[in-house]
């Protein structure tokens, strides 16, 4: 299972970053949230896949054994979905007020600020 | 709980949140903004002293024990950077009042501007991986909307090129945190730093050091070091000056400051290799940086450039990784701050004066304002390196390192940059300053009133320059004890971790 994530994240990174080095801005925008999604998963898979066992401690014990799914990544998965989700809306208005004041969406017109 | 931990984030949390209260009434919100400042400057200025007299700090939020919580943690560099974010916080935010449009105050500039200190000043005192990524996304949220508020083509442009590369950046360090959490099953800086120095992953130390690679290019985008700073000069002469020079003065200096806190922290199980590179990095940024300024010009887009080759003092400082160094990366890092954002607080008034940003088309501005000619050249002769400026003992102590390290080729790299940088700075007093002009007109418009209250901010940072540099002796010592602080890990991880390490 770990082979099968770790090729569909570099599936994932490859996608992304061959959509970031598009002309335009929308596929971009594509492109970063396709990496998001990678980055997401590869936390994902890096703590070991663990299926049927959450971290509780049954009744008759007093500390957790070993394999169990660690919480977490899971948690630090959801923090960075919901950074990316904001950060994602954001990036799509400004591409499209980009859009807007441009008269493009070829990242190849916006070079009047380039050094 | 050391409640002075607390409130460098708290303050400019409070005061962005009562400043959205005060959308309406742009008098009471200007009032607001300024005073959080002030509050947030007096309260980094107790916590440097606390530092400095009781050793590093570190609180447990939410009372959890040390590797399981995310600790706040202030050794003397977080201290004095959340100092510096202070000052420069207040300075800009006296000149915002002066020189922000209406229409950008109304749109949200002043809570913004509090929530990106709080950003900046979370990342600074956070001992925790994942919540430094997070306090840069707070940051970066906030630099974001700054950079995009108004709306102007150029704006539009810059914006998309920050906010792509950052966000790329800011990717990678995700990956990056992803990776070392697989490997060390924490993300508390003083717990890795403990897992990775006591009892080093043996099963694959190659892959520890390509974690910190990939740390050093996710650090590296934010702090702009050669190749990765072609963002910079393509975005931050977009906003205005009111926003440029916070950006210019704190926001890279973040990324410096995660490069420097990981690479003295966790990753030294292979400096041969990481730090060698880092040098590598050094040398290339400063040249690069120069030599496009060189070829610029615009007085903002000049200055620009300027930046990225003075990140590459700093990172020169962390590469050559001696004690002297390190308190030379961290004085140059101070001293930089003040007047690079000092200088963009000074393009502001040109622009305005002037009227353009082009360097043809200024001039006279020495005999239209001389004390405006004056207080650029207090900030610009110190970033070029003139004693007894605050620029000179910072490039004296990393010369000094260079030499008792044996890295000639670096210190005459770093000595010819300076000269450079006096270049670049002559041509922008030339051009700007000194070369007879039609300022005349210009100076009678109404606006010529208000050009003292633009001269107060620029006056105190110019003021603080000097300081730093008649008292360099003292504020070296510290600087000092701040790179011993930074070269022994361990008297951070017992500070965080408690007990023996």
């Amino acid at each position: 299972m770990e082979i099968i994530l770790a090729f569909v994240i570099g599936g994932l990174f490859a996608a992304g970053i061959y959509m970031l080095l598009r002309r335009s801005l929308l596929k971009l925008l594509i492109g970063l949230s396709l990496m998001s999604h990678g980055t997401n998963l590869l936390i994902f898979t890096v703590a070991r896949l663990t299926r049927g066992r959450a971290p509780v401690i049954s009744m008759n014990e007093s500390v957790l054994e070993p394999p169990f799914a660690d919480p977490i990544p899971q948690a630090l998965i959801l923090t960075a979905i919901v950074i990316s989700f904001g950060v994602t809306a954001f990036a799509l208005a400004l591409a499209f007020r980009a859009y807007r004041s441009v008269g493009t969406d070829d990242l190849d017109q916006m070079q009047t600020t380039d050094a | 709980m050391n409640v002075l931990l607390l409130l460098p984030i708290i303050i400019p949390m409070l005061t962005g949140i009562l400043t959205l209260f005060f959308r309406y009434a742009l008098h009471t919100q200007r009032l607001v903004s300024l005073m959080g400042t002030v509050a947030l400057l007096v309260a980094s200025i107790a916590l440097v002293f606390d530092v400095r007299r009781n050793g590093i700090q570190a609180a447990q939020m939410g009372g959890w024990p040390a590797p399981y919580g995310i600790p706040l943690v202030a050794d003397l560099f977080g201290a004095v950077m959340v100092l510096l974010a202070g000052i420069v916080g207040m300075a800009v935010a006296a000149y915002a009042l002066v020189s922000i449009d209406r229409q950008r105050e109304q749109f949200g500039y002043h809570p913004l501007y509090h929530f990106l200190l709080m950003g900046v000043c979370g990342a600074f005192l956070t001992g925790d991986l994942f919540n430094l990524y997070v306090w840069f996304e707070v940051m970066l949220m906030a630099s974001f909307v700054l950079m995009a508020l108004g709306g102007d083509r150029g704006q539009m442009e810059g914006a998309i090129k920050y906010v792509a590369l950052n966000l790329v950046s800011s990717a990678m360090f995700l990956s990056a945190l992803g990776l070392l959490y697989g490997m060390a099953g924490t993300l508390n800086m003083a717990d890795l730093a403990q897992k990775f120095s006591v009892n080093p992953p043996s099963q694959s130390p190659g892959l520890v050091t390509a974690v910190a690679m990939l740390f050093m290019v996710a650090f590296g985008i934010k702090a702009a070091v050669f190749p990765l700073f072609f963002w910079l000069p393509a975005s931050y002469h977009t906003p205005p000056a009111a926003v440029s020079a916070l950006f210019a003065g704190l926001l890279t200096k973040v990324g410096v400051y995660a490069l420097i806190r990981v690479f003295t922290l966790i990753f030294l199980q292979d400096t041969g290799y990481t730090h060698s590179l880092l040098l590598a990095v050094a040398a290339l940024t400063m040249v690069s940086g120069v030599v496009g300024a060189a070829a610029q010009n615009e007085f903002r887009r000049v200055l620009s450039f300027l930046i990225i080759s003075h990140i590459g003092y700093m990172i020169m400082g962390l590469g050559l990784f001696t004690p002297l160094a390190l308190a030379g990366a961290v004085f140059y890092t101070a001293h930089h701050i003040i007047a690079k954002t000092n200088l963009f607080l000074v393009s502001g008034v040109v622009e305005r004066l002037g009227g353009t940003p082009e360097l043809k088309k200024l001039g006279g501005l020495y005999r239209a304002h001389p004390i405006l000619a004056l207080l650029f050249l207090v900030p610009s002769m110190s970033l070029v390196g003139i004693p007894p400026l605050s620029g000179f003992f910072a490039k004296l102590s990393l010369v000094r390192a260079g030499l008792e390290t044996q890295q000639y080729v670096l210190v005459a790299i770093a000595l010819g940059v300076s000269i450079l940088t006096l270049f670049s700075m002559l041509k922008l007093w030339a051009e700007a300053f000194w070369k007879p002009g039609m300022l005349s007109e210009v100076d009678t418009l109404p606006f010529g009133l208000n050009v003292r209250a633009w001269l107060y901010p620029i006056a105190f940072l110019a003021g603080l320059t000097v300081l730093i540099g008649l008292g360099a002796g003292p504020l070296f010592r510290f600087a000092l004890q701040a790179g011993e602080q930074l070269m022994n890990p361990s008297i951070y991880i017992q500070a965080v971790m408690g007990g023996g390490p």
